[in-house]
């Protein structure tokens, strides 16, 4: 019986105790004695949404089918719990053997968005372990982040000793081995880490040195050692369908924010939205074969005991057999009560049909991800579907018996006019004459109801809007108002509505997106002043942030509001995320020309990314 | 037909509530492949239903739920089955098939046994003060416990509830009502005989077993396993 890391008087006055036992379903168990490798794999932020994501799983799976390694998972302790950890002096310990985070060699941190970056200074510090890796010595585990923010992981630089740029299947048996050596040898952490950056995929920010200019912006990025690569390449998986996938994955005992199985059918998106960062960073789309997908489906739901799975991609319309595949979870749904959940679908009539059959029409929605109000708009941001397609879908979707469609966009996006803002009320205002003119009156049943929600549009790295400058926060709120306005003069009003996001979280995100090394002291200040769970709205706090930046001499709109020269020298310029620097720059300026520019599959536009050697760049071949 | 599964619930599990404990035998139900039924309409799910629903921190080795099953093999193949694929702390021990029209174990409960016993971690022998005075607690005309509701307070004669009450090797064994007539928990027998003893009281201090689960009247407690046979 695993005697458990916290005392039952602790446990029994915590929210939620389950978080923090182990012993699920499908957890790996290893006898100690046999193992060479200590990891935890950590997500900073509560159990239910780490558990959750699929790459944690992934990776889980991978450490472990390694004999000589076991992984453990870890998650960020929820405020009450965080609260006596402190009090009481508690280091924070692994789910599986409940051990102390100090004894890993290696703790591995997935980073999926910014706000979670003062959650893994609390992890760091609830371990015992110092927060800057300069202050770290050797027989501390080596600390390493992986994930979508490592695109541009300068902001929390400082507070890592490494990271791993791009799709973890690939490099990490040779860093293992070398944390193996290093373990077992004199090996110094310098030289180590001087080892660990010559791996592909490995950045050290240590052995990369920033320089500035008077103005702020960055002068060169050079690099400590000559022997140091200058770039460093995100590693790509290029066999997608030899790549390691967990069939048995961890099942939690409370409910996760995703209950159900999660089926990965496809990596990168062949679209080319060009505020979308994923779009960009997981590139080349890389299918999975349909008849392996069912064999893993099947496997999946046995092991689980799940009644439900969901399929995971950018945009799964533009799987190629998609209709093979769904076809065949449908037939599970008759056979074993399986329920499928869709993504977020092109809407057709093959969709429409396949949704009718999988959801309640009447409770269900239709989503339509328009991001801009007018075309020329949708044309500047490269978003593929047109008002036609919009209002086509809804068409056919209300005659198929919904009556509620919800609509997603962005206020700030590049070039955007009051006119694209009045275009926002207007797409609604017809979605919404469609149903009117379509359905007869007899056949109506209650209001249709048209849901139009607006985020804060934010610059990522990467995409062909880094350059771009953010709008203000007061301009967002002008924006959103006047959206909110026009919905308001509307025919239809009664069945409209407009939502719009939290400015501050968006801001933060801003600054935190596009920043440099230079921030990881903010980061470092505002921690120390309680800032943890920055995700959470309940816990954030922009006040405390904005006198942080204020006592460190940070200007938020020097990192938020300025646009950028394409000639400046970009806190992420020396990571090499697949598209080059030259396709993004044509591409911001055939943004500024409103052209469109046609996916991966109708045209090669030549991003870069035919350089790994695989997926769509190479369908057309095989 | 209608099976009663009879189950474990011990260690690092006590930490897992009742609906979670639910939802991990629905899983757990599938991953053995047993043929359960599903209730009709868009959004089926399984037809089971728990006796008892067991807070936090309590241990057990006598719950039990029903369910409904399309097609049985037998109890000794469906044990298997169903521990084959439990996690550490639960356990199935019985399955019988019950009569047509039996009534489901929610609603036949009227009793439940439990072990106090102290927790390690608790550093002073309070649990030993509270043996001595069990005779003492017992010969009140009754014991007045302020019950809480969510709008008001009242007192409440927990005396009725109380089955048995008496030591057992270094702990406490307690009978007590059940059920949807009379329900009395063991956490509030310990609060109000820390009370008596003017102790400070502290859940955490004390761990609670769950012995067994009956039904039928106070003087003739059947197991609720005893409903239905062996198949």
């Amino acid at each position: 019986m695993t005697k458990l890391a916290l005392p039952e008087r602790i446990l029994m006055n915590i929210d939620k105790p389950a978080r923090y036992i182990g012993n699920e379903v499908n957890i790996v168990k290893k006898d100690l004695s046999n193992i060479d490798l200590r990891i935890a794999m950590c997500f900073p932020d509560v159990y239910e949404i780490g558990m959750s994501y699929l790459g944690l799983q992934i990776l889980y799976d991978m450490f472990n089918k390694r004999q000589d390694t076991y992984c453990e998972r870890v998650f960020s302790p929820w405020p009450d719990l965080d609260k006596v950890m402190r009090e009481e002096d508690i280091k924070l310990f692994t789910l599986e053997t409940q051990s102390p985070i100090m004894d890993m060699d290696m703790l591995g941190i997935t980073i999926q968005y910014e706000m979670c970056y003062t959650n893994i200074l609390q992890i760091l510090e609830l371990s015992g372990i110092p927060l800057y890796s300069k202050d770290r010595n050797k027989g501390m585990p080596i600390v390493i982040g992986g994930g979508p923010c490592t695109v541009n992981p300068e902001p929390i630089a400082d507070f890592f000793d490494m990271f791993y740029i791009g799709e973890g299947e690939t490099s990490y048996d040779e860093l293992l081995e070398l944390i193996k050596v290093y373990k077992n040898t004199d090996m110094n952490k310098e030289e180590f880490l001087r080892k660990a950056s010559n791996i592909p995929g490995i950045y050290v920010p240590s052995m990369y040195i920033i320089s500035y200019n008077e103005d702020g912006t960055i002068k060169e990025i050079t690099t400590k050692y000559d022997d140091i690569s200058k770039t460093i390449k995100r590693q790509v998986v290029t066999d997608f369908n030899e790549v390691s996938y967990p069939l048995a994955p961890v099942v939690p005992y409370i409910k996760a924010t995703q209950d159900r199985v999660v089926l990965e059918i496809m990596r990168g998106c062949i679209r080319g939205c060009r505020f979308c960062q994923a779009g960009m960073i997981y590139r080349p789309t890389r299918q999975k074969d349909v008849e392996m997908l069912k064999k893993y489906a099947r496997a999946m739901l046995d092991n689980t005991g799940y009644e439900e799975i969901s399929l995971s991609s950018l945009s799964s319309s533009d799987y190629e057999c998609l209709d093979e595949l769904l076809t065949y979870l449908i037939s599970l749904k008759d056979e074993d009560h399986v329920n499928v959940s869709l993504p977020s679908l092109r809407i057709d009539a093959f969709s429409l049909n396949v949704m009718s059959k999988v959801q309640d029409i009447k409770k269900s929605s239709l989503t339509f991800a328009a991001e801009a109000g007018t075309q020329r708009l949708r044309n500047v941001i490269n978003k593929g579907i047109t008002e036609e397609d919009i209002l086509n879908g809804s068409r056919q979707a209300f005659i198929g018996g919904w009556d509620k469609v919800k609509l997603y966009f962005m206020l700030g996006l590049p070039t955007e006019t009051d006119e694209d803002l009045l275009g926002i009320a207007e797409l609604a205002e017809k979605i919404s004459e469609e149903y009117f003119d379509a359905v007869p009156k007899e056949k109506r049943n209650g209001r249709v109801m048209i849901n139009a929600s607006a985020s804060y549009f934010v610059p990522k790295p990467f995409t062909p809007f880094q350059w771009a400058p953010m709008i203000l926060p007061e301009e967002f709120t002008r924006r959103a108002y006047y959206v909110k306005d026009s919905f308001m003069q509307q025919k239809n009003k009664k069945s409209l509505k407009f939502t719009y996001h939290d400015a501050y979280i968006s801001i933060l995100e801003g600054v935190l997106a596009r920043g440099d090394r230079r921030l990881s002291k903010t980061i470092y200040d505002v921690y120390k002043k309680g800032a943890i769970f920055d995700a959470w709205t309940e816990y954030f706090d922009m006040g405390r942030y904005k006198d942080t930046f204020a006592e460190n001499g940070v200007d938020i709109e020097f990192y938020t509001a300025r646009e950028r020269d394409i000639t400046e020298v970009l806190p992420w310029d020396h990571i090499d995320a697949g598209v080059t620097k030259k396709f993004l720059i044509a591409e911001w300026e055939r943004a500024k020309g409103e052209t469109v520019t046609p996916n991966c599959r109708m045209n090669c536009s030549g991003c870069g990314s035919a350089i790994y050697g695989g997926g769509v760049c190479f369908e057309a071949k095989n | 037909m209608k099976l009663r599964i009879k189950y474990t619930k011990t260690g690092v599990l006590r930490f897992i509530g009742h609906l979670d404990i639910m939802r991990l035998f629905q899983k757990a139900i599938r991953r053995a492949k047993l043929d359960v039924a599903y209730s009709k309409g868009f959004s089926p799910h399984q037809i089971i239903s728990f006796a008892a629903p067991m807070p936090l921190g309590m241990t057990s080795e006598g719950e039990y739920f029903d369910g409904d099953f399309e097609s049985i093999t037998s109890t000794e193949d469906m044990i298997n089955r169903l521990n084959s694929t439990m996690p550490e702390g639960v356990k199935v021990l019985d399955i019988v098939q019950l009569q047509e029209g039996a009534k489901p174990s929610m609603s036949v409960v009227t009793a439940s046994d439990y072990y106090i016993y102290k927790n390690e971690e608790c550093k002073n022998d309070f649990l030993q003060q509270l043996i001595a005075n069990i005779d003492s607690f017992m010969s009140q005309e009754t014991i007045e416990i302020i019950k809480k509701t969510k709008t008001k307070e009242e007192m409440s004669d927990i005396k009725p509830g109380i089955y048995k009450l008496e030591k057992k090797d270094d702990g406490i064994y307690m009978l007590l009502a059940s059920g949807s007539v009379l329900n009395l928990k063991p956490e509030l027998v310990v609060e109000a005989l820390c009370k008596y003893s003017k102790l400070e009281y502290n859940r955490y201090d004390y761990m609670v077993h769950r012995l067994e689960t009956y039904m039928g009247e106070k003087d003739n407690l059947k197991s609720l396993i005893e409903a239905g046979n062996r198949f």
